[in-house]
């Protein structure tokens, strides 16, 4: 799936909010995101990095300002062609427990009605890609562990070769080890792939890893958005407290 | 034991009665089935019907059966038959479990899946047939069962207005003060209700274990 070169920005939030029965979950978010960037959205339980995801996939709509997906309103997109060209993977996968492996992965090729040989191709692309052995193509995901379930789920979201992905705390639940080891292989993804990328987490060592900028955002708003050098340096007393509660981090530079 | 001497004395009127009977709970489940499984569908599309819909299966079930088989006999063109008559009354009391347990199915299915598969680009339409009918199998299969089980149950008063079906014998058992009769149509009847227990219990087993796949 191919996106026409354009020369807006992936993703483009304008002055957007978002309310729920009168709660601000999202203030005034300005933000952009450009293709081949990957942006990792820092912050605690309630700061909004969830509802800033949905509005891009438009499982919420904005109740002030814009939202614009490859220079056009989310409002204005079909939205079941807008959330085929979004890949999205959430903790813990999300996955089909009735679908085998494979089905999992081709659900969105399949509903774009892709030949099936090509399906297949690309399923088997796709295991290689995420590190999975195709023999567990045809199991289902109460099979698997944990860290298989996500990469199944990385691939899933990957699979009809969106532009853009979102990810919402996807390693969140794995262990240490797995977790590094995923965080890892999506950097070296990314660097090949180039898509336009938001990645949600609380984990600042994550974002340091695997973020061109940190948007780090707190009760609804952005309180800063740098590139992760100038991050580590900046005097915002938030970003002071997040670099203290992870102290002991190796250098960050 | 005597109630299998009747029995085997009477096999013909015992086969007859029992296929009456099958008939009878069969099509009345199927028909509500039909109408039932779509509304509990609807009623998770469109959250204001839930109220009206879940309140109305209610209320029709609190009215006692012979009550509401006396009330449908007016009908014009239903009191004519009593075979459609019942039919129609034991229709409308199964589709209480059927509408409850489509909702019921649907709802519970993990949100999370469903939001991811919203978020995937699933039409409503791929959504229902695809995910949420499947992982809700279990549940309104369950709603079949409770239905066929009801209908079964209820059926033995069909021969009340003379729809027939193992009612017969047991009208007729209690006339004549005959327990032998009584038996030969209760004991059927409540082996009907175990075994199409048992069966769609099975169903239902292969069904739910789709969901704890998850």
């Amino acid at each position: 799936m191919t996106t026409a070169p354009s020369d807006a920005p992936a993703i483009e939030f304008d002055h957007a909010s978002f309310r729920l029965n009168r709660r601000p979950l999202l203030e005034d978010l300005v933000l952009t995101v450009n293709q081949g960037e990957t942006v990792v959205l820092l912050g605690r339980s309630g700061s909004g990095k969830t509802t800033t995801l949905k509005l891009i996939n438009r499982l919420l709509e904005p109740t002030a300002g814009d939202v614009r997906v490859n220079g056009r309103r989310t409002a204005e997109w079909d939205p079941i062609r807008l959330r085929r060209s979004i890949g999205y993977v959430i903790q813990d996968g999300g996955l089909f427990p009735h679908f085998t492996v494979e089905r999992n992965i081709a659900l969105v090729p399949q509903i774009e009605n892709w030949p099936q040989p090509r399906v297949e191709a690309r399923v088997r692309e796709l295991l290689a890609l995420v590190g999975l052995d195709e023999d567990l193509a045809k199991r289902y995901p109460s099979q698997l562990s944990g860290g298989q379930r996500q990469r199944v789920g990385v691939a899933r979201a990957l699979a009809a070769d969106p532009p853009i992905l979102l990810l919402d705390e996807a390693f969140g639940a794995l262990d240490p080890i797995t977790r590094s080891e995923m965080q890892k292989e999506f950097r070296d993804l990314q660097r090949r792939m180039r898509k336009a990328v938001i990645f949600v987490t609380h984990d600042l060592r994550e974002a340091v890893l695997l973020a061109d900028r940190i948007a780090l955002m707190e009760e609804g708003h952005l309180v800063v958005d740098l590139p992760v050098a100038e991050f580590s340096r900046s005097t915002n007393p938030l970003v002071r407290a997040y670099i203290e509660a992870f102290s002991g981090l190796p250098d960050m530079n | 034991m005597d109630f299998l001497q009747f029995m085997m004395t009477n096999r013909q009127q015992v086969l007859e009665l029992t296929l009456e009977h099958i008939t009878l709970a069969g099509v009345a489940t199927l028909f509500a089935a039909l109408v039932g499984i779509p509304l509990g569908i609807l009623i998770t599309r469109v959250p204001q019907l839930g109220k009206p819909v879940l309140g109305g299966a209610n209320i029709i079930q609190t009215i006692p059966s012979l009550a509401l088989f006396g009330f449908l006999l007016p009908a014009p063109w239903i009191g004519a038959r009593a075979g459609r008559l019942a039919i129609l009354a034991l229709a409308l009391y199964a589709l209480l479990p059927l509408i409850r347990n489509t909702y019921a199915g649907i709802r519970g299915v993990d949100p999370s899946i469903v939001e991811a598969g919203r978020a995937m680009g699933l039409t409503d339409r791929q959504l229902l047939f695809q995910v949420e009918l499947p992982l809700a199998s279990g549940v309104i299969v369950a709603g079949v069962r409770i239905a066929t089980v009801l209908s079964i149950g209820l059926a033995t008063i069909a021969a009340a207005i003379g729809a027939g079906g193992l009612g017969e014998f047991i009208f007729r058992g209690l006339a004549m003060v005959n327990n032998q009769v009584i038996l030969a149509g209760a004991i059927p009847a409540a082996l009907l209700a175990l075994l199409a227990d048992f069966l769609l219990g099975q169903l239902e087993r292969r069904l739910g274990s789709l969901r704890l796949k998850s």
